[in-house]
């Protein structure tokens, strides 16, 4: 029964991973393309971490794949968002079609 | 042009699952589970996709995000490996790959923020 949910956790994530991937390819923009395979590859693969767990169990590996899934959430946001403030500060335009850009703003402001 | 593309891709799409429903390299790994092996492909793909973005970029920044996704696709086939072959310290190489890829796309984006480091 185990095994069974497990196939179910990791091909959840398999289809995330190659759709967050997709996003990286087809999307105009680095903010878009961030947007969209950040956030959808960090969640598949944590899924397929939590497929891990459900075969091994609480043995040694299933209990680092859950702290991996911890580490993975903890910092793939912090990454992101450091990538998008960097390309911001480099200079890197947005899409023309793009609606708002508060962070030019509040730069601008002070 | 476009419609040249298209084959292109369609082409490549229809190769990736030849290779995952033929089966070519039984003995790269001792398998146990026939599923893992298309998962496989799957993730493979995906590299691929990764690493166009990290080759055709038009900015910096594209190929930091690539670097970045590329990080975490490689703990996922980490975690992946460790299920059919039964070894279990495929995970602690994926523990010490999240740490890595971690500092080094903070060391990126601070390369691409430029001159001004503190503010």
């Amino acid at each position: 029964m185990n095994e069974i949910v497990g196939y179910v956790f990791i091909i959840i994530g398999l289809a995330f991973d190659l759709f967050g991937c997709l996003g990286l390819i087809r999307l105009p923009d680095v903010y878009n393309r961030l947007q969209a395979s950040t956030k959808s590859v960090t969640l598949g693969t944590c899924s397929i971490l939590f497929g891990l767990f459900l075969f091994k169990g609480f043995t040694a590996a299933g209990i680092k794949a859950i702290l991996c899934i911890i580490f993975i959430l903890l910092t793939a946001p912090v990454s992101a968002h450091a990538l998008a403030r960097g390309a911001h500060k480099s200079g890197v335009k947005l899409w023309k079609k793009s609606v708002c850009d508060k962070y030019e703003e509040d730069r601008g402001v002070k | 042009m476009r419609r040249l593309r298209w084959l292109l891709g369609l082409v490549f799409l229809v190769a990736i699952g030849l290779l995952a429903w033929l089966n070519p390299f039984p003995s790269l790994l001792e398998w146990q589970s026939p599923f893992l092996k298309h998962s496989f492909f799957v993730l493979f793909f995906c590299g691929l996709l990764c690493l166009w973005r990290i080759l055709k970029g038009p900015t910096p920044a594209d190929r930091a995000v690539g670097i970045d996704i590329l990080g975490i696709l490689v703990l996922g086939f980490c975690a992946i490996l460790g299920i059919p072959t039964g070894r279990d310290w495929y995970i602690d190489i994926g523990i010490a790959w999240a740490l890595q890829s971690f500092i080094s796309t903070l060391a990126l984006a601070k390369y691409l923020e430029g001159r001004d480091f503190d503010e």
